[in-house]
């Protein structure tokens, strides 16, 4: 099958202008009539729901927990950008646009990215409309910072809290929606499968987790919202629940998955403490824009950190990347942490950590604050006091969030940091148009494959994911819905229904009655296990291909004896986990594949045979300047599509943050 | 450490429920409350028992997920903390740790640790929202805000949900968790114009959902894992009253 991108003709700056101007509509009366299905509603699936809702839309969403304010957008942490160039320090569309093209190492599409620092300014309007607390300077107006992989200050945000209250914006408008019977909301429901009806998505099989009952429902399109997949690792900052089930379900249905192994790395979290670790809290990047990251100069120092002098601290990333310093994209930073502990740098009980330490920035607020008010001969400690208020100004859920974690004060001792795996750039994959390569299926936010290239920078998948709900899809979908009005609501007995529920109803019923010794848990733990040890951080032939074979062991050893207590009726988590970790094994399959034929070193995806002598990644541009879209054959058959990146703009270099 | 467990189990919403004992050993006073969960989860599904079902996703204390009622209070004995972010060095060896699920008539048990809070959504239905669709904004920083009112609202606005404030209060009111919404939209200029609408429509709602009359006890503000303010309520009270005097004339 050749994939058609279906990007528009034209300058790069008019493409999505030429889009809108020309693009189908559906008339008010028809809308009402065609019902759309927003399977996911963190912030990409509540902001397309309430948007289309807004429309005029049937709309029906759904999401797994009790209630879409809980979804994983929520714990984001640290922003979101938008090229309004406030701050007058040289933002602009063009500059986000080329950051992020940048960033991701050159293997973004460009028509896409272009789009998104398009849109980027109307999305914080709309939040702030919304009511969306963003902080504020004294003057009342907005207030920036920055973020990793940029020099200018375009990141909104509020404390360390800014998914939170986005997610509550976007499910505001949500909740308004359904006040007024434009939206239906399903929660505590799980989507299943697709339902297809000559070669259309036409609807999905969802699960009341409550009852443990099936359900169809029918859509003249169907929106894939469901987050991303970082879990495959066990190990992560995701949310427990976050899992690739629906995107997965959609891909054997015949949606390409886009670039499956480009991970994201987060350098910034608070590192492993023991074997019953359930999940890894990240430390936000905007704690960069004032941490000093260190280690010490002598190998397997033993000394505390405070009692370390200055002069044998190794600010390794102010070192190496001068220009960028602290700041340096995530994967950069991520590694290089790597290599410290790696060379035996480490500090902590395992070694696996670096400093984050905050103590000069502590002194140099202070300084500030008393110099804003005359009192700049104060001693030390009160210069400390007033600067510690400032710092807490700013991060202080983070410092607590850490405090509570690990029992230290990071006000008086440095931060203790390790990367986890945090994000995934991989995706389905979508055209412009956001639509998968099955008609009538869409994918939105962290679920698609689409802006971020091999690696995402900082605040940019809040951006990305209310751009796709409020200002993509409600243009785009109806592109295909106008030709959909004749198509009348297909009844819930035709037999594909009856056919897709009763593979679902079979997979759980035989999951059930394996009946076998070993929980989903410990299943999960050893997949996680494999993928952090050989497709994680660094990645090579021989690694990638034990690890399939692990894998493919694993799943046998998985559908013969795991064990899922409970019954099918009622609500047993066990069961909807064993869902997920079934999918997530075959995904992991997948993403080693996807690894392995990459034999170049972009972004997230660092193949130890492609580095420059410095240890820098090196991208291939000749071989591999493609998105891999793999296809669907059947058990660990897939078949790799490419869909070949031109770069008119942004010419590719060797990416550099020296 | 070594400890003794005393945990509500309860099939569904009709059953009547009680509390069985479990022993926990081994027990690192670095892991969180929910991870000690797991462990004994994970022995009880090996030993071929039904697992203790409890709400959970972020596990750092911002979905609202958690909730549960650790010997006798809402999400445990550490101050402006979520269960999930409760760590063990709370407790110490041979501590019996008695958890039940939330509790109120607003907050059916669906199962175990499990409640049903779907009534917090419907009190948003009610008016918890500006009233602007897609598309129909101004360029943000066209509405400077007073920065004093801007950080109350979103101190305000940092409410997750979780219920808390509900389970503690002993007549079960939503007061606190409603006062935090009318008060952040309260404070900015956007909530201006459904200023009347709002207030009344919410509690209004909340009446409708069984949740208690609030009597000044503030147990809610002692318990609530965000630390929202009580002053919060008495924004309400104000808003409540103007709005119910400005549509009676
Ligand atoms: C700790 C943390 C901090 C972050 N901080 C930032 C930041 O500061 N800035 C930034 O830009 N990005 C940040 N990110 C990334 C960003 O938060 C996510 O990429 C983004 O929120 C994803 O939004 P989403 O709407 O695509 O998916 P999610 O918010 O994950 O929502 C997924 C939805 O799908 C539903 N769902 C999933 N599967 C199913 C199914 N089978 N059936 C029914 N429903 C289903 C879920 O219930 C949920 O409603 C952070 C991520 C983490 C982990
Ligand atoms: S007010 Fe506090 S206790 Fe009540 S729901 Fe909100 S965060 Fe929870
Ligand atoms: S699990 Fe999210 S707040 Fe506790």
């Amino acid at each position: 099958m050749s994939l058609n991108s279906k990007i528009p003709n034209g300058e790069i700056s008019d493409k999505w202008d030429d889009y809108k101007g020309h693009v189908k509509l559906v008339n008010p009366a028809n809308k009402r009539k065609l019902e759309v299905i927003v399977v996911g509603t963190g912030l990409a699936g509540a902001s397309a729901a309430a948007a289309l809702g807004e429309m005029g839309y049937k709309v029906k969403a759904f999401c797994f927990q009790d209630s879409p304010r809980r979804a994983h957008s929520i714990a984001a942490q640290g922003g979101i950008n938008a090229a309004k160039n406030y701050q007058n320090d040289g933002d602009s569309v063009f500059r986000l646009f080329y950051d992020t093209v940048k960033g991701g190492d050159y293997r973004a599409r460009e028509a896409n990215v272009h789009r998104l620092a398009e849109v980027s300014s109307a999305i914080i309007d709309q939040c702030v409309a919304q009511g969306v607390p963003f902080a504020r300077e004294y003057g009342g107006l907005l207030s920036n910072r920055s973020f990793g992989g940029t020099q200018v200050q375009r990141t909104f945000y509020a404390a360390g809290q800014t998914g939170q209250q986005l997610l509550l914006g976007a499910y505001s408008a949500l909740e308004r929606q359904v006040a007024l019977g434009n939206v239906e909301m399903y929660s505590r429901h799980e989507m299943l499968d697709v339902v297809m009806i000559d070669d259309k998505a036409r609807g999905i099989i969802a699960r009341d987790l409550i009852t443990g009952k099936l359900e169809r429902h029918f859509g003249h399109a169907i929106l894939l919202c469901s987050g991303g997949y970082g879990n495959v690792f066990y190990l992560s900052t995701n949310a427990m629940g976050s899992n690739v089930t629906a995107a997965w379900k959609a891909h054997k249905k015949g949606a390409f998955f886009g670039n499956p192994c480009f991970t994201q790395i987060h350098p910034t979290c608070i590192p492993v403490s023991g074997d019953y670790q359930s999940k890894l809290t990240l430390m936000s990047e905007s704690l960069r824009n004032d941490g000093r990251i260190w280690v010490p100069k002598k190998k397997d120092d033993n000394r505390k950190a405070t009692e370390i002098p200055e002069d044998e601290r190794d600010y390794y990333l102010e070192r190496r990347y001068p220009a960028f310093g602290n700041l340096v994209p995530r994967d950069v930073a991520s590694r290089a942490a790597k290599e410290r502990c790696d060379e035996g740098y480490g500090v902590g009980t395992t070694k696996l950590a670096v400093y984050l330490d905050f103590a000069d920035a502590i002194k140099r607020y202070g300084r500030i604050e008393a110099g804003k008010t005359g009192r700049a001969d104060l001693d030390e400690a009160s210069i400390i006091a007033l600067g510690k208020a400032v710092v807490e100004e700013k991060y202080g859920n983070l410092f607590e969030m850490y405090e509570k974690i690990t029992g230290e004060n990071p006000y008086v001792v440095p931060m203790r940091i390790y990367p986890a795996v945090h994000y995934v750039m991989g995706g389905l994959w979508v055209d412009y148009e956001l639509q998968t390569t099955v008609k009538g299926l869409y994918a939105l936010g962290e679920a698609n494959f689409s802006d971020h290239g091999a690696n995402r920078l900082g605040a940019s998948a809040l951006m990305q994911g209310l751009a796709d709900g409020y200002f993509v899809i409600p243009y785009t979908l109806g592109n295909y819905l106008a030709d959909e009005i004749r198509t009348a609501n297909i009844p819930l007995d035709h037999p594909a229904f009856v056919a897709t529920e009763k593979e679902v109803n079979d997979r759980i019923n035989h999951l059930m009655n394996i009946k076998g010794t070993q929980s989903v848990e410990s299943f999960h733990k050893r997949l996680g296990k494999i993928m952090w040890d050989k497709c994680g951080m660094a990645r090579n032939e021989n690694g990638l291909k034990e690890a399939i074979e692990e894998i493919r062991e694993l799943k046998k050893e998985f559908w013969s004896n795991v064990r899922i207590p409970g019954s099918v009726s009622g609500i047993n988590p066990e069961l909807d986990k064993a869902g997920r970790v079934a999918d997530f094994i075959e995904l992991g399959e997948l993403m080693c594949m996807d690894a392995l034929q990459r034999r170049e070193s972009c972004g997230g995806h660092f193949r130890e045979e492609s580095q420059t002598e410095e240890g820098e990644a090196k991208r291939d541009d000749e071989n591999y300047s493609y998105v891999s879209a793999w296809e669907y054959k059947g058990e660990s058959d897939w078949v790799l599509n490419k869909e070949e990146l031109t770069f008119e703009i942004v010419k590719p270099t060797q990416r550099s943050y020296k | 450490m070594n400890l003794t467990l005393k945990v509500w189990r309860q099939q569904n919403t009709e059953d009547k429920g009680a509390l069985e004992t479990y022993q926990v050993k081994n027990i690192s006073s670095e892991m969180s409350f929910l991870e000690m969960f797991d462990v004994l989860n994970e022995e009880l599904i090996v030993e071929g028992k039904d697992p203790i079902a409890f709400d959970h996703d972020c596990r750092e204390g911002i979905c609202g997920a958690c909730s549960m009622h650790i010997n006798g209070r809402a999400h445990g004995p550490w101050f402006k903390n979520t269960t999930c972010q409760l760590h063990m060095r709370a407790f110490k060896d041979g501590d019996t740790i008695v958890v039940e699920p939330f509790r109120s008539a607003a907050f059916p048990v669906l199962k175990d640790l499990i409640v049903d809070r779907t009534s917090f959504d419907r009190i948003i239905q009610a008016g918890g929202y500006v009233s602007v669709n897609t598309g129909n904004s101004q360029d943000a920083n066209a509405i400077p805000i007073d920065k004093k009112n801007a950080d109350d609202a979103f101190m305000a606005a940092s409410c997750i949900g979780c219920g808390a404030c509900v389970a503690t209060c002993p007549n079960g009111s939503a007061m606190l968790f409603v006062g935090a919404k009318v008060s952040q939209l309260a404070l900015l200029p956007q909530g201006a114009p459904e200023r009347e609408s709002r207030v009344l429509n919410m509690v209004a709602q909340m009446d409708k959902e069984s949740f208690g009359n609030c009597t000044n006890i503030y147990a809610c503000e002692a318990e609530c894992p965000k630390g929202i303010s009580v002053a919060n309520i008495a924004r309400l009270n104000r808003e409540y009253i103007s709005a119910g005097f400005s549509t009676e004339s």
